[in-house]
């Protein structure tokens, strides 16, 4: 999961950020993206890849074409915390439920 | 430009416990003071307990070196030994927040040779984001995500 800064950087660029607003509405193929912005259409590609580095964007085949769409899951920089922290918490707790039960519960650090 | 809701996908988790289900349950909920990850506290005085009142309606809240009690939010369901359904109340300031409600639900499965499945679910993540009112206000004003975006980063990189 890329981190906040990153996705930031990524968007910092003005056409990058145009993308993803474009993305906003709906997933779109490269060719549509590249409609009326100021860019060839490998720019965009490129673009595409830096947003998609930062896990923001996510694409998927479809016949010739990459259809690309925002990624919900890259939004989530909570959600990133939240799962490292549910890992951490949840092998704490298998530690402590598989330790025999006659023994005292061990002092916390 | 219409709005447009994006929804984060729930944190899920499962496991494995070599230990019966009942015990399991109990390690969850009555001793999670034992267990819980002693960094991740949101008060002042750092924390000494976490206790998690065993019925619905109850509370989870830590408890600081100081004796200072930090509610994290409502027990909504209390099942044992199967399930508890928890509301984390705490913010992306890392603040207790009645007005926010995330769903925490953890069922404990019984399986073969006595051992327990254990499956967290963290659910309703995009209310993180629903809570800030004038990130939203800024979302319309920047006409897209890119607001929304700058906020969380914000957020994450002051927590840093």
């Amino acid at each position: 999961m890329a981190d906040a800064a990153t996705a930031l950087a990524a968007l910092a660029d003005s056409t990058r950020r145009q993308i993803f607003e474009r993305l906003a509405t709906g997933p779109r193929p490269v060719g549509e993206l590249a409609r009326g912005l100021s860019v060839t259409r490998p720019a965009v590609s490129q673009h595409l890849a830096v947003l998609k580095a930062a896990g923001l964007v996510k694409d998927q085949a479809e016949g010739t074409r990459r259809i690309y769409e925002i990624d919900p899951q890259g939004l989530g920089t909570i959600r990133a915390w939240l799962d490292q922290f549910w890992d951490a918490a949840l092998h704490s707790f298998k530690e402590e439920a598989e330790r025999p039960k006659d023994k005292k519960p061990k002092e916390k650090t | 430009m219409t709005a447009t809701i994006i929804r984060p996908a729930p944190v899920r988790k499962s496991l494995t416990v070599k230990t019966d289900v009942a015990h399991a349950f109990e390690v969850f909920t009555a001793r999670i003071g034992s267990w819980w990850p002693r960094s991740h506290c949101i008060a002042a005085s750092p924390q000494k307990d976490v206790v998690m009142e065993p019925r619905a309606g109850g509370r989870w809240y830590e408890i600081g070196e100081d004796g200072s009690l930090c509610n994290w939010g409502k027990v909504l369901a209390f099942e044992p030994p199967v399930r508890v359904l928890l509301a984390w109340q705490i913010n992306g300031d890392w603040k207790y927040d009645a007005d926010l409600v995330t769903e925490v639900e953890v069922k404990f499965t019984a399986l073969e040779g006595g051992h327990t499945r254990v499956e967290l679910e963290h659910r309703n993540i995009e209310r993180f984001g629903d809570k800030a009112e004038s990130v939203r206000t800024a979302i319309d004003a920047e006409g897209g995500w890119g607001g929304i975006l700058k906020t969380y980063a914000e957020v994450a990189e002051r927590r840093a």
